[in-house]
């Protein structure tokens, strides 16, 4: 342990500490822009390139920064000397001389880390005017703007891209003055190996990185004469109250399902019927690869940043992947071919609006594969924070609303469903159904404790009919390129894996409001969608009465011609560079 | 701006440069000398050569162009068949070269570092090139221009290229 003061208090902290580490322990806060640590997902941005956290230190003449400066022995610290202070000033007005400053009409405004420190700090002139590097704006994908003119150059970005996503598109490019972060060649988006998770968004300080917002398409569809369906991911309703100033992890389900009401949209459905019957398809799929000796092990393919990410780095692979569409996908066909017939309506009266904890699933919708004729299986995809958007625009009261029901036939769901947001939830669910399908017994408890949390990797070996089911779980793509690099060099025993491209799974995507480098937020939406299962009076999905009555209305057999024809998709090989 | 490359034409630098990586791709940060090894051969680190070092030495190629990007010694455009190089040492700056750069960008309507799409120009600002009594001087290839006023740029261009004219409007 190294024994150090900061502002003349004692501490001790494990060596290979940082000051910044130190001073947290004390409680004693030292501002940041560009620094972040995600311990749970072994994230950390130390590039201390803002200096925003510089401190003095006894007996030295040069200011240090307190997020990459290693504690040692005798170290006297403080962090509100005169020097200090005045040196943080300057820098945040610095960073701001080279800012366009058009905070009030910024995608990031009220949620930008610059904007609160220039506010902490008083600032109230730009003292530097003078040239700003100004870069084009890339518009290029479906789900993320990227406007780098806007950028501090904190470098969290690529350190997400890199050492946690390893995608490795992202990078800094030129020097000085010119610096830019940006993909090889300066390519758009859309030429790259991006996979469009969007966790780069997520961790980015300042409006240099948003969403692609669709809110006005939404408005538009509304006030046309079509037929506006809108449906929910399960990790939107324990995440949209924070929006809101409502207690992180809250479920609000009923007042979410009463604004989609008040918005506007003609049925408002839930995606978690849609998980259901991604349930049984993929719980089918997997029993007759078990039984027909097919390919080993089942993929889990809900997520659209990780389907992405195999067609580049493992298309030598794509035929372990589930050939199941994800679930709003799923949910758009069947709006689109069973719904319609059932409402007397054509695939081209309908306009069906995904609300998704997903910048990649804007992507997804779009995909070429994803449609029948003209029309896409999903037309709209809007995030949990552009439905917080609308809700505020059209001058909701959220938190007093009434708890409202999902509309019928698309809106019934079991436990099953919900627990999709968190990682480990698909296979889970699948695991439920799976049994009963194998056994034909009832499964007791439902709850398989060992493929929950946040751990990056979880593997389970579940016992069914006296078959072993050698089970993984991951979250974050640079789990799953671990685990994929197993299977390919045939070290792996795994029947089927679960991957979600985002930390925590679909809870912590890119849509959601920000975690401002918080993770137990995570876990508080997860406890929320764990809570919800247990609540419910159906927790396996293909006890869920509106999946058996479609089955036999409209689909006939699982995994059946007509499955396949809806449901089911197929995979690019993409360029790995 | 694009150049195509060519790599059936250049197929015997490719091998050479292959060759390189594999002989030296376990020396730690390898990555800067075999960025010099090609524009070596090459003259310029064109796209598809770098894509070629990402996998010959398993870096993503976004660390490729990142690093490359970084240090001023790399070009990413083939030089023209003149290089126009103006001397912006002290002697010269002070005497006008600013100018005089400014002019040979504005006539031939690209930037400096940057090569004109027909191949035929290209602009290279230099430090000090040891004429110093003849400032400013600007050399198109091994051609020196000693004491040159903005005015005589169009000239000595004109003296490379007879349909110079093309690139006035620019």
């Amino acid at each position: 342990m190294i024994k150090l003061t900061i502002n003349d208090k004692e501490v001790s902290v494990p060596e290979g500490s940082t000051i910044l580490d130190a001073a947290k322990q004390l409680k004693i806060k030292i501002p940041t822009l560009c620094h972040m640590s995600l311990y749970d997902i072994q994230f950390f941005n130390q590039s201390a390139s803002c200096r925003v956290c510089v401190v003095e230190q006894e007996g030295r003449n040069n200011l240090l920064p307190a997020c990459a400066t290693p504690v040692s022995e005798g170290m006297k610290i403080r962090t509100d000397t005169k020097k200090a202070i005045r040196a943080r000033r300057t820098i945040v007005e610095l960073l701001l001389s080279d800012h366009p400053n058009d905070c009030l009409i910024c995608a990031k405004n009220g949620d930008c880390e610059l904007q609160k420190i220039a506010a902490d700090l008083g600032i109230r002139e730009i003292k530097y005017p003078g040239e700003i590097a100004t870069f084009p704006t890339d518009n290029s994908s479906k789900s993320i703007v990227r406007n780098m003119t806007k950028c501090i150059l904190c470098k969290r970005c690529e350190t997400m891209c890199s050492s946690i996503q390893t995608v490795d598109v992202l990078t800094e490019i030129g020097r000085g003055f010119d610096t830019v972060m940006g993909a090889a060649f300066n390519l758009p988006m859309d030429e790259t190996t991006c996979t469009f998770c969007g966790q780069c968004l997520a961790v980015c300080p300042t409006g240099a990185l948003s969403e692609v917002n669709n809110v006005s398409k939404v408005w538009d569809a509304i006030n046309s004469d079509k037929v506006v369906i809108v449906q929910t991911a399960p990790a939107v309703r324990v995440a949209l109250g924070e929006e809101f100033g409502m207690e992180v992890g809250s479920l609000v389900t009923g007042k979410m399902v009463g604004a989609l009401r008040r918005i506007g949209f003609d049925r408002v459905f839930d995606t978690d019927f849609a998980a259901d019957l991604t349930i049984i398809e993929e719980a089918s799929e997997l029993i007759h690869r078990i039984q027909h000796g097919g390919k080993l092990p089942m993929l889990t393919s809900c997520c659209p940043a990780w389907v992405k990410f195999f067609e580049h780095q493992f298309s030598d692979m794509l035929d372990i992947p589930s050939s199941c569409k994800s679930p709003h996908e799923m949910f758009g066909a069947l709006s689109k071919t069973y719904f319609a017939e059932k409402m007397g309506l054509k695939a081209e009266d309908i306009i069906v609006v995904s609300v998704m904890p997903c910048v990649a699933k804007k992507y997804e919708a779009a995909r070429p594969e994803l449609s029948e004729g003209s029309s896409s299986d999903v037309d709209i995809v809007i995030t949990t924070r552009e439905l917080a958007l609308m809700i505020k625009e059209a001058s909701i009261d959220f938190e007093n609303l009434d708890d409202k029901e999902f509309d019928n036939p698309l809106g019934e769901s079991t436990g099953a469903s919900v627990i999709f947001g968190a990682t480990g939830g698909v296979i889970e669910a699948t695991l439920r159904t799976a049994y009963e399908f194998l056994t034909g017994k009832t499964l007791e408890n439902v709850e398989f404790s060992s493929l929950r949390g946040m751990q990056g990797i979880k593997e389970a070996t579940i016992d069914i009919n006296g078959m072993s089911i050698n089970i993984a779980v991951s979250h974050g793509l640079g789990n799953a390129r671990h685990l994929l690099e197993k299977i390919r060099s045939g070290k792996a025993n795994y029947h089927a894996i679960e991957i979600m491209a985002c930390p925590g799974g679909c809870i912590g995507g890119a849509g959601q409001p920000f975690h401002h480098g918080d993770l137990s937020i995570l876990d508080k939406r997860m406890n929320g969608l764990y809570k919800e299962d247990r609540g419910k009076t159906l927790r396996k999905s293909h006890e869920n009465p509106m999946i058996k009555k479609l089955y036999d209305e409209f689909l006939g057999e699982p995994y059946g011609e007509k499955a396949h024809e809806l449901l089911h998709t197929t995979y690019v090989a993409r360029k790995k560079i | 701006m694009d150049f195509k490359f060519d790599i059936e034409k250049n197929m015997e630098k490719v091998r050479c440069l292959e060759t390189f990586i594999e002989k030296n791709r376990q020396v730690p940060g390898v990555l800067i000398p075999v960025l010099q090894e090609a524009q070596g051969l090459f003259g310029y680190l064109a796209r598809e050569v770098m894509e070629i070092i990402a996998r010959g030495l398993d870096v993503p190629v976004s660390k490729v162009f990142g690093v490359a990007t970084y240090y001023t010694q790399f070009t990413f455009m083939p030089k023209g068949e003149n290089d126009i190089s103006i001397c912006l040492g002290t002697a010269c700056y002070v005497k006008g070269a600013q100018e005089i750069l400014e002019e040979v960008q504005n006539i031939l309507g690209i930037k400096d570092g940057e090569t004109t799409p027909d191949l035929k120009f290209s602009i290279t600002s230099t430090r000090c090139v040891g004429d110093c009594s003849l400032a400013p001087v600007v050399l198109v290839n091994d051609d020196i221009y000693p004491n040159v006023n903005k005015k005589e740029v169009k000239d000595i261009i004109a003296k490379y290229k007879v349909e110079v004219e093309c690139y006035d409007h620019l």
